[in-house]
């Protein structure tokens, strides 16, 4: 049998980590079972939920439905790289004080795609809130809360920009 | 050990009156009390000051597990409060946290009769091995019960407190009052840490459940809407989850699953799965699971299994609603199963009074509880037995799941549940307990078992299916003359009518279901509301009165009519704008101390397609503990309640699961949420009891009748609209 092709290190939240494993492998498993990066969670394995979802340059990305091989040589962002010196980032910030989480699962998630629209369009309408964070699921339903966790952080950063 | 299958139900079950009958999963298992003397108590928790809540009560001693009593402390102990000897304040409850809040809301609790900041407490959940017996998280009884036990144990420990410090300080205890982790004596300056107080103690006292605790009228803390307590962990993805759990030396295991529900192994051939290295496959009867070093390592191995199942026939959903009426179990057939009903005057006067009588067929189809997080657990063996990581809403029923799995003591069983991804009522058992803790023992390794979504929609249980018989009559001026409703299969919760009727006859008729069953968010007050609420709607119709009206004529429940004239007057029901094809529909309920109204406003599109527009939904649950953590809850409720209402339904045939994942099963997302108000009426004069499921209740009726207003459509079936309503033409 062929030997498969195998990933031997991978750049995780501004770090190269070594690793090795089948460039195959799903990147959700990777981060938690090789790095013990659990923030990132399966919830579906269909990419469908989004609470795997992880930054790849930048770009939210189904970490559940992505080979690691895909992101070799990119820049992964997960959720235990958000907070920056001890300092929450206002989404995660905003997140609290909105009570934008009930169980929490779905949260990580919530907060990478946020992340990214924010990066891209410091003042998203509820409209493009809504279409961006579709493809995320809050079982608990809390997503008045996230939207307004959203939007709370928006109103806080300048108009231009993204 | 024999697989890990299920004992048919009514042998050795719980025959719990108090409890409603479409918990069908408790009666798959024994639960057994536990109490722990004083030694055991100084030995779990160290020296200090214990206070420990006795239950005198009969309906609290069973919430605590009565029956059996071990120990030297003369009386159930509902939950305790530990302060250790350098003063660290700990509370131990059963209770376990999947995402409602109550370690928060609990934790107010006591800060309120400790008067002391939330940080400086700590609470122990759901660990058996640490905290009293507790039944479970369900039934909306944490915040009637729980709470009040922890004031009332927090009140009984500050006075012990400023009790010792009066006594060390020769004073009078009037004078002192406790901050973080001190008592203070403003007078003279002075203070003493709590551990100067407890070091060297071996302090346990005892209360009773008369025990005086503040009046909410005086509330501080509680009424106030605090901060989710360990938020911070939760949005840095620091939170240790079940599925996160990890051990040293641990591996990952997999189980092999029937092709179909009851379905027998015939045929097996493991052996290329034990040629892979580092691969162990186990075999126990039916029972068969793989451990290896990695979760896809685990998984490649159980891909390799040759198996054959023989499975019989059995029903699929499209005649499950005959086949539920068809299978009416004989009354005869166990105390837990037995029908209940409720009847009064005569149906015939009733029905001879009327002007209007409706009649019609009422449909709920089995659904999934969809927790984001899968059952996961993390067993380990050890030299004092089997302690099992694990996301359920009933540790102590885990452990009995366990000790009669591996034929072990209780005591030699430990159960751990880290707050977990939620339940909604659909994690009260322990599959992936006892799946990991038999591959562990296999390999005496630690073992971690996660269920993948398909196994999640497949293996678990589902919401009762249900069909509702409803024949209600009215005279001309709306007032209701006569009911007639028969739940079968469903439920009772909810069942009996809020509504003031002379002449009724209501029951509820066991059956045998085709599909593994269990409580679910509200239990079938979702089934038994909708049914009400659309037949009321459909005799207002009839009648031309407005469904508001109607409801008001016919309801004396004084808090069910504050919520529903809350809900009305916000939504502006009277003198709301009409337009072509939108309409307007109500719902209202109420359950387990829960008041409900719900407005909602639609959308028909011409091809068929439903939106909700808006809806406005008021509540009350007596006094309101945190307001911001209440409305997430009542939001939360509604917006689950829109899945189920509209399109949610899970699709099986031949013993399988035909939609087994969110492809295929469709979830309310953000872009299904309506506008939303939610008014919360707070009656600090009135206990505070749960909101975790009654929420729930109100949408899908108030969206069916809102169709019908707007569409001119009756629509008798949950969910309502999976797939559109016929085109218009």
């Amino acid at each position: 049998m062929a030997a498969t092709p195998r990933v031997t290190t991978i750049n995780v939240n501004g770090a190269d980590q070594p690793i090795d494993v089948d460039s195959r492998k799903s990147l959700l498993w990777v981060l938690r079972d090789d790095l013990d990066l659990t923030g990132s969670h399966y919830g579906c394995g269909e990419g469908l939920c989004g609470a795997c979802t992880v930054l790849v340059d930048g770009t939210p990305r189904r970490s559940c439905i992505t080979t690691v091989g895909d992101v070799v040589g990119r820049a992964i962002t997960t959720i235990e790289g958000v907070a920056q010196g001890g300092l929450l980032h206002p989404l995660q910030q905003a997140f609290l004080r909105e009570e934008a989480l009930q169980c929490g699962y779905c949260t990580s998630g919530m907060i990478m795609s946020g992340v990214a629209l924010l990066e891209r369009s410091p003042s998203p309408s509820r409209r493009e809130i809504l279409r961006h964070m579709e493809g995320h699921v809050c079982r608990c339903g809390v997503y008045q809360n996230i939207i307004a966790a959203i939007q709370s952080v928006a109103e806080t950063v300048p108009e231009e920009g993204g | 050990m024999s697989g890990t299958s299920r004992r048919p139900a009514n042998h050795g079950t719980i025959a719990n009156p108090n409890v409603e009958p479409e918990r069908y999963e408790f009666e798959e298992h024994l639960t057994r009390a536990f109490a722990l003397d004083r030694r055991e108590v100084f030995r779990l928790l160290g020296g200090g000051v214990t206070v420990a809540l006795a239950l005198q009560s009969d309906a609290q001693a069973q919430e605590s597990g009565r029956g059996e009593r071990r120990g030297e402390l003369p009386f159930e102990v509902a939950a305790w409060l530990h302060i250790d000897e350098v003063g660290t304040v700990t509370v131990y409850t059963g209770k376990v946290e999947v995402g409602q809040n109550i370690r928060t809301s609990l934790t107010q609790a006591v800060c309120e009769e400790l008067r002391v900041p939330a940080e400086a407490i700590r609470l122990v959940m759901g660990d058996t091995g640490r905290v009293p017996y507790d039944r479970g998280t369900f039934g909306s009884r944490t915040t009637p019960i729980m709470s009040s036990h922890l004031r009332k144990v927090a009140a009984a420990a500050r006075t012990t407190l400023l009790g010792l410090a009066a006594d060390r300080l020769e004073t009078d205890g009037a004078t002192l009052r406790l901050g973080v982790g001190q008592v203070h004596h403003d007078a003279s300056g002075r203070s003493l840490d709590f551990g100067e107080l407890t070091d060297g103690q071996e302090l346990l006292r005892t209360v009773l459940d008369n025990e005086a605790v503040t009046d909410p009228a005086h509330w501080t803390v509680s009424g106030t809407s605090i901060p989710k307590v360990s938020g911070n962990a939760f949005v840095t993805g620091q939170h240790v989850y079940p599925s996160d759990v990890t051990l040293p030396d641990m591996l990952h295991g997999k189980v092999l699953r029937p092709t179909a529900f009851n379905a027998t192994l015939t045929r097996i051939d493991v052996s290329a799965a034990e040629a892979m290295a580092g691969i162990t496959v186990v075999k126990d009867g039916d029972f068969v699971g793989v451990t290896a070093a990695t979760p896809s390592a685990a998984e490649a191995a159980l891909a390799s299994i040759d198996a054959e199942w023989r499975s019989a026939p059995q029903p699929d959903n499209r005649e499950l609603f005959d086949y539920l009426r068809a299978q009416v179990t004989k009354e005869s057939q166990g105390d837990f199963g037995r029908s209940r009903s409720d009847a009064a005057g005569s149906l015939e006067r009733g029905f001879d009074q009327a002007s209007v009588i409706a009649e019609a067929t009422y449909e709920v189809a089995y659904i999934q509880h969809v927790p984001l997080e899968t059952r996961a657990a993390v067993a380990a063996w050890g030299e004092n037995g089997l302690t099992v990581h694990t996301g359920t809403q009933r540790p102590f029923g885990v452990r009995t799941e366990l000790a009669e799995a591996f034929r072990l003591s209780e005591a030699q069983v430990r159960v751990i549940m880290p707050d977990t991804g939620s339940g909604y009522g659909g994690k009260h058992t322990g599959e992936a307990a006892v799946e990991a803790a038999r591959l562990a023992r296999a390999v005496r390794q630690p073992v971690r078992v996660v269920w993948t979504r398909e196994e999640e929609f497949t293996w678990a249980y589902f919401r009762p299916a249900g069909v509702i018989d409803v024949k209600a009559a009215a005279a001309t001026d709306g007032t209701l003359t006569a009911w007639e409703f028969h739940n079968y299969n469903s439920g009772t919760s909810a069942i009996a009518t809020p509504y003031e009727i002379a002449n009724r006859s209501i029951h509820f008729h066991r059956t045998d279901s085709p599909l593994r069953q269990g409580s679910y968010r509200g239990l079938a007050a979702t089934a038994n509301v909708f049914a009400r609420e659309t037949a009321i709607d459909e005799l207002a119709a009839a009648l031309g009165i407005d469904p508001l009206q109607m409801r008001l004529r016919n309801l004396n429940d004084g808090r069910l009519r504050d919520v529903l004239v809350a809900a009305t007057d916000a939504f502006d029901w009277t003198s709301r704008s009409r337009s072509p094809h939108r309409g307007a529909g109500i719902g209202i309920g109420t359950e387990k101390g829960g008041y409900v109204a719900c407005c909602a406003e639609v959308e028909v599109g011409a091809t068929g397609t439903v939106r909700i527009l808006r809806a406005t939904q008021a509540f009350e649950c007596g006094a309101i503990v945190n307001p911001t953590h209440l409305r997430s809850q009542v939001e939360g409720g509604l917006v689950q309640g829109i899945g189920g209402g509209l399109f949610e339904a899970v699709h099986f045939a031949e013993g399988r699961i035909l939609n087994p994942r969110l492809s295929d099963y469709r979830v309310p997302r953000f872009s299904d949420v309506p506008e939303l108000e939610t008014i919360l009426v707070d009656r600090p004069d009135l206990p505070s009891a749960g909101a975790g499921e009654t929420p729930i209740v109100g949408i899908a009726p108030a969206v069916g009748n809102a169709i019908f207003e707007a569409a001119g459509i009756r629509l008798r079936a949950l969910p309502l609209v999976p797939n559109g309503l016929p085109k218009r033409i």
